[in-house]
C-alpha cells in the first residue's frame, strides 16, 4: 500500500480493491462512479472559484491596481461572498418564455463541461476515462455547449438575447473547426488520439518542440480560436455588446446566471488544460535525452504540480489577451476565421502530415 | 417615447433600439433613439436636453464675475479654457490690457487642460472599444495634472481660477518644478500609449475608414477642435485669431487628410506632444508682474455686443455678450463646439454596423453638459 | 481685409441692408425677408467667401425678437455680423439658412427651442431641449414662478 504522488494508480487500485472486497462488482462499480461524480464536481467547483479570483487578480494587476483585498486574507473569499450574493438575487420569471427550454439552457452548458472534464489527465493515474479516442471525445463533447447558448437565447422571449445568442452561436461554431483542426494537427504527429499514449510520447520532449514549425503555428492557433470559442477575450462582442444587446443570457439572474457565468470560466480552463496536455505535455516534466541531472531535478516535481503549472500559465496567457486587446466586431471576428485561419489550419496540416512522413520531427 | 420613435420612422424590417440616457459608451446624458436594419444603422436621432441648466438665461441675472462659475460647468474637462474665454471678452470690452504675468500663466494652465482632456479622452475611447486597460493607465496619469491643478486653483476639475482683469491669486510656488516634472514623467509614457493602443492592428481594424469626413462637410456642418483638423479643416483658433500667450510661442497646428476615426484619434494624441512644447516654452519665462489688474468692485459693460473664441480641448467655443450697460448682461450666448458636432452624427454612421456608431461617439469626444447649456 | 474696405464690399452685395462697422466686426441689418437673399449673397461671391456658419443667437430685443448671425471666412479670416428682426411676437417667423449651411440645422432648432421663432423651410423643426408643453424661457416675459425666483 505504498501510496506515491509521483503515481496515483496504486491509490485507486487501493480504493477499487476494497470496495471490492466488501460489496459485489455492480455495487463497487456504482459506489466509484459516485466517487468520481462527486471528486469532478468538488474540483469544478473550487477551480471555478479560483479562477473568478484569479482573473480579478491578474486584471487588476494589469491595471496598475489591487484586485479584491478585503474579504478575507488577500481577498480569497471574495467570489464565495459574490456566490451567497447571487444565491439570495430575485429569480425574474419571464412572461411567455419557454419554461422548460428556459430553465434547461444552464444545466446543458454545465453539463458539456463537466463531461469535458472527465476525459482530462491531471497526473499520472489520476485519468477518469481513458478513452482511445480521446481528442474525438473532447472535441464532440465541447461542441455541445452550443445547445446551451442557442437555447437560452431563444427561449428568453426577448429579440436582443435571440441575436446576441446567434452571435455568440455563429462565432462559436465557426472557431471549431479551426480548433478541431489544430488539434488534428498534433494528432498527425502523435499517430494516436489516446490522451495517456499522447502524454507517454511526450516524455522526451514536449510536442511543441518536437514538431517545431507546425506544432508553434497550431498553437497559436489553438490559443485564439480557443479563445474565440469560449466567447472570452477579444472576441467577446456578444455579451459585451451590453452597450446594446446584453448578450444571450441577459434574462437569467441568481443561480441560473451563476452557471453560466462558471461555465465560461470552465470552458476556458479546458481549453487551456487541453493545450497543455496537448502541446505542452500534460503532467509530463520536462525532460531532455540524455541530461540525466536535469531530468532528475524535473522529476522531483509531482506530475500534477506540472499539469497545474502548465494549464494556469496558459490561462495567465489567456486572460492576459483579454485585458489588453479592444474588441473584434462581429464581421472581422468571422473574416479571421474564414479568411485567415482556416486556409492557414489547412495548410499548417499538410505541412505537418509531410513532416511526420519525411521524419523531421525531433 | 412614441414621439422618439416616430422621428426615427422605421420602415417593414427596421427595428427601433433605444441607447438610452443612462449608458456606459455615450459619454455623459445623451439619448441615441437608433434604427437598425439587421446590422446596419439607417437613422441616428440624438435626444437632448437632460442636463440642460439654462445657464445663458441664468447668466442674465448674475453679475459678470459669476458668470465664470458657470462656464466650468459647461465643458468640465476645458474648465480652464472656458472661463478664459469669458474673460477675454469682459476684457475686451472694457478695453484691458492683462500684464504677460497673466497671459503665461493662463496659456501654460490652458494647455494642461488640453493634455489632461486628451488623457481623458484616451482612456475612455479605449474603454468603449474593449480595451479596458486603457482607462486605468490614462486616468493615473491624468491624476498628475489634476495634482497641479489642485495645488494652484484650488479645484481638481472645477478651478474657476481666472477673474476679469487676470486670475484669483498667484501660482503656488510649486507649479513650476510640478509641472515640469510631470512633462518629463508624461513625455516617457506616452510611448506606452502607442504601443497600446495606436499601433494595434484590432485597434486600427475598428477605426480606419470608419465615420468618413469630408473637408467640405466638416466646413459645412461647423466642425470645429480635433474633428474639423482630421479632415483637413484648418480651423485652429490659436493660430488664426491668437491670444493671451499664443502669438508668442510656435507650435505646428495638427492636419490629416482623411477624416476617418482613426485620425481623430491620431490628432489628438499629437496634439498632447505639441501642448507639452508649449508648455517648455514657457514656463522657465514667466515674467513678473501683477497677477491682476486693478478692476471697479462693479463690473459694467458698455453699451455693445462683444464676441470671443477660443480653442478649447474639443473646438472653438465662441463667448458672444450683448450688454446694455447694466452690471448683468443683456444676452450671453455660448457657441459650444460640442453642440454643433454633434448635428452630423446621423450623416457619419449612416450605413455603418452598430459597433461602427460606439466608436464614432466616442471619436467626436462629446460632453454632454456642453451641448446642454 | 480692412473692415471698411470689407464694409463697402458687403454693402455692394446687400441692398437694401444697413452696413455698419462695429467695435470687432463689420455688421449688416437686414429684413427679415431679404435674409435668405443676402446670405446667399455674401457666402458665395468671391471677395467675402463666408462659408462658415459659426454661431446663431436668437434675441429678445424687448419688443422685437431677432436673431443674430455670425459667419467666418476659411480662407480671408474675417468675420461678418448679420443681424435680422421680427416685431410679431405671437408667431415670429424667419427663413430658414439650412439651404445654405448644414450648421445652421441644430442652431435654429435651439433658437426655436428657447424663443419660439419659426424658421421657414427647416428640414425638422423640433424643439431640442424641452418638451413641447414648455413655453420659451428666453423670452424676457418668460414667467415661471416655480423654477425662477424673481428679486
Amino acid at each position: 500500500m505504498e501510496f506515491s504522488i509521483y503515481d496515483f494508480s496504486s491509490f485507486t487500485a487501493w480504493i477499487d480493491s476494497s470496495l471490492r472486497a466488501s460489496m459485489s462488482p455492480g455495487w463497487a462499480t456504482a459506489v466509484e462512479w459516485i466517487i468520481i461524480g462527486v471528486a469532478i464536481l468538488l474540483f469544478y467547483a473550487v477551480v471555478g472559484l479560483f479562477l473568478v479570483y484569479a482573473e480579478r487578480k491578474v486584471c487588476a494587476l494589469m491595471q496598475n491596481r489591487l484586485g479584491p483585498n478585503r474579504v478575507g486574507p488577500g481577498g480569497i473569499f471574495q467570489t464565495i461572498a459574490d456566490l451567497i450574493k447571487l444565491l439570495f438575487v430575485e429569480l425574474v420569471p419571464i412572461k411567455n418564455a419557454d419554461k422548460i427550454l428556459f430553465n434547461l439552457a444552464p444545466y446543458i452548458v454545465i453539463i458539456a463541461s463537466f463531461m469535458a472534464i472527465g476525459a482530462i489527465p491531471f497526473a499520472k493515474g489520476l485519468h477518469a476515462i481513458d478513452l482511445d479516442i480521446g481528442i474525438f471525445y473532447l472535441m464532440a463533447i465541447s461542441s455541445m455547449g452550443v445547445i446551451g447558448v442557442l437555447l437560452a437565447g431563444w427561449a428568453s422571449n426577448n429579440k436582443y438575447s435571440l441575436i446576441g445568442a446567434m452571435r455568440s452561436g455563429a462565432q462559436i461554431v465557426s472557431y471549431e473547426l479551426s480548433v478541431g483542426l489544430a488539434l488534428v494537427t498534433m494528432v498527425v504527429l502523435a499517430g494516436t488520439m489516446q490522451l495517456s499514449e499522447m502524454i507517454e510520447a511526450q516524455r522526451w520532449g514536449w510536442f511543441i518542440f518536437k514538431g517545431h514549425v507546425p506544432a508553434v503555428t497550431a498553437f497559436v492557433i489553438y490559443i485564439i480560436a480557443g479563445t474565440a470559442e469560449t466567447n472570452r477575450g477579444p472576441f467577446d462582442l456578444a455579451e459585451a455588446e451590453s452597450e446594446l444587446t446584453a448578450g444571450f443570457h441577459t434574462e437569467y439572474s441568481g443561480i441560473k446566471f451563476a452557471f453560466f457565468f462558471l461555465a465560461e470560466y470552465m470552458n476556458m480552463f479546458i481549453i487551456a488544460s487541453i493545450a497543455a496536455t496537448i502541446f505542452l505535455g500534460g503532467w509530463m516534466p520536462f525532460h531532455i535525452y540524455g541530461l540525466d541531472g536535469l531530468n532528475k531535478v524535473m522529476d522531483f516535481i509531482p506530475p500534477f504540480f506540472w499539469y497545474i503549472g502548465k494549464t494556469f500559465g496558459v490561462v495567465f496567457l489567456m486572460m492576459w489577451l483579454k485585458w489588453t486587446f479592444p474588441r473584434l466586431r462581429i464581421d472581422q471576428l468571422l473574416n479571421l476565421e474564414w479568411k485567415y485561419l482556416l486556409p492557414l489550419n489547412i495548410f499548417n496540416l499538410l505541412l505537418m502530415a509531410f513532416l511526420v512522413l519525411k521524419g523531421w520531427h525531433w | 417615447m412614441e414621439e422618439a420613435v416616430k422621428s426615427v420612422v422605421p420602415e417593414n424590417e427596421e427595428y427601433v433600439i433605444n441607447m438610452g440616457p443612462q449608458h456606459p459608451s455615450t459619454h455623459g446624458v445623451l439619448r441615441l433613439v437608433v434604427s437598425l436594419k439587421g446590422e446596419i444603422v439607417q437613422n441616428v436621432q440624438p435626444h437632448i436636453g437632460y442636463i440642460h441648466r439654462g445657464i445663458e438665461k441664468m447668466c442674465e441675472s448674475i453679475t459678470y464675475p459669476q458668470i465664470i462659475h458657470l462656464t466650468d460647468r459647461m465643458d468640465y474637462l476645458s474648465a480652464h479654457i472656458n472661463n478664459e474665454a469669458v474673460c477675454l471678452t469682459v476684457e475686451k470690452a472694457l478695453g484691458i490690457e492683462v500684464s504677460d504675468r497673466v497671459k503665461y500663466i493662463r496659456t501654460i494652465l490652458s494647455e494642461l487642460t488640453r493634455i489632461q482632456s486628451h488623457q481623458l479622452f484616451w482612456a475612455t475611447f479605449g474603454m468603449d472599444l474593449g480595451a479596458l486597460t486603457c482607462f486605468f493607465y490614462g486616468l493615473r496619469d491624468r491624476e498628475k495634472i489634476l495634482d497641479i491643478f489642485e495645488e494652484t486653483c484650488g479645484g481638481r476639475m472645477i478651478v474657476s481660477y481666472n477673474a476679469p482683469g487676470g486670475l484669483m491669486n498667484d501660482i503656488h510656488p510649486n507649479f513650476q518644478k510640478r509641472t515640469k516634472e510631470f512633462i518629463k514623467y508624461f513625455r516617457k509614457t506616452i510611448h506606452e500609449y502607442d504601443k497600446l493602443l495606436t499601433g494595434n492592428v484590432i485597434f486600427q481594424e475598428r477605426t480606419k475608414g470608419i465615420g468618413r469626413v469630408t473637408r467640405e462637410d466638416a466646413i459645412g456642418w461647423g466642425m470645429t477642435g480635433p474633428v474639423g483638423r482630421a479632415s483637413g479643416f484648418s480651423c485652429d483658433v490659436r493660430k488664426h485669431n491668437p491670444y493671451s500667450a499664443y502669438d508668442r510661442v510656435t507650435f505646428n497646428e495638427i492636419l490629416y487628410d482623411e477624416g476617418d476615426t482613426f485620425h481623430r484619434y491620431k490628432v489628438r494624441m499629437d496634439e498632447m506632444l505639441e501642448s507639452m512644447n508649449i508648455i517648455e516654452q514657457l514656463i522657465d519665462n514667466i515674467p513678473e508682474g501683477p497677477w491682476t489688474e486693478k478692476m471697479k468692485p462693479v463690473i459694467k459693460l458698455p453699451e455693445g455686443e462683444y464676441f470671443q473664441s477660443v480653442e478649447t480641448a474639443r473646438g472653438e467655443l465662441g463667448v458672444f455678450i450683448v450688454s446694455d450697460g447694466n452690471k448683468n448682461p443683456f444676452r450671453v450666448k455660448f457657441r459650444s463646439p460640442n453642440f454643433v458636432n454633434l448635428a452630423p452624427l446621423n450623416i457619419m454612421s449612416k450605413g455603418s454596423k452598430i459597433a461602427d456608431l460606439v466608436a464614432i461617439s466616442g471619436s467626436l469626444d462629446l460632453i454632454i453638459p456642453d451641448i446642454d447649456r | 481685409m480692412e473692415k471698411k474696405q470689407l464694409a463697402a464690399i458687403a454693402a455692394s452685395h446687400a441692398p437694401g441692408a444697413v452696413v455698419t462697422e462695429g467695435l470687432q466686426f463689420v455688421e449688416i441689418s437686414v429684413e427679415p425677408d431679404q435674409l435668405l437673399k443676402i446670405a446667399g449673397a455674401l457666402k458665395y461671391n468671391r471677395e467675402t467667401l463666408l462659408d462658415l456658419l459659426v454661431s446663431v443667437t436668437g434675441m429678445d430685443w424687448g419688443q422685437e425678437l431677432g436673431t443674430i448671425y455670425h459667419f467666418r471666412s476659411t480662407t480671408f479670416n474675417h468675420m461678418i455680423v448679420l443681424k435680422t428682426r421680427v416685431s410679431d411676437r405671437e408667431n415670429p417667423e424667419i427663413d430658414s439658412l439650412c439651404s445654405l449651411y448644414n450648421a445652421a440645422e441644430f442652431h435654429e432648432r435651439e433658437v426655436y427651442d428657447l424663443l419660439g421663432i419659426k424658421f421657414r423651410g427647416h428640414p425638422d423643426l423640433r424643439r431640442l431641449f424641452l418638451d413641447s408643453t414648455w413655453g420659451f424661457p428666453l423670452r424676457k416675459d418668460y414667467k415661471d414662478d416655480i423654477n425662477i425666483v424673481a428679486k
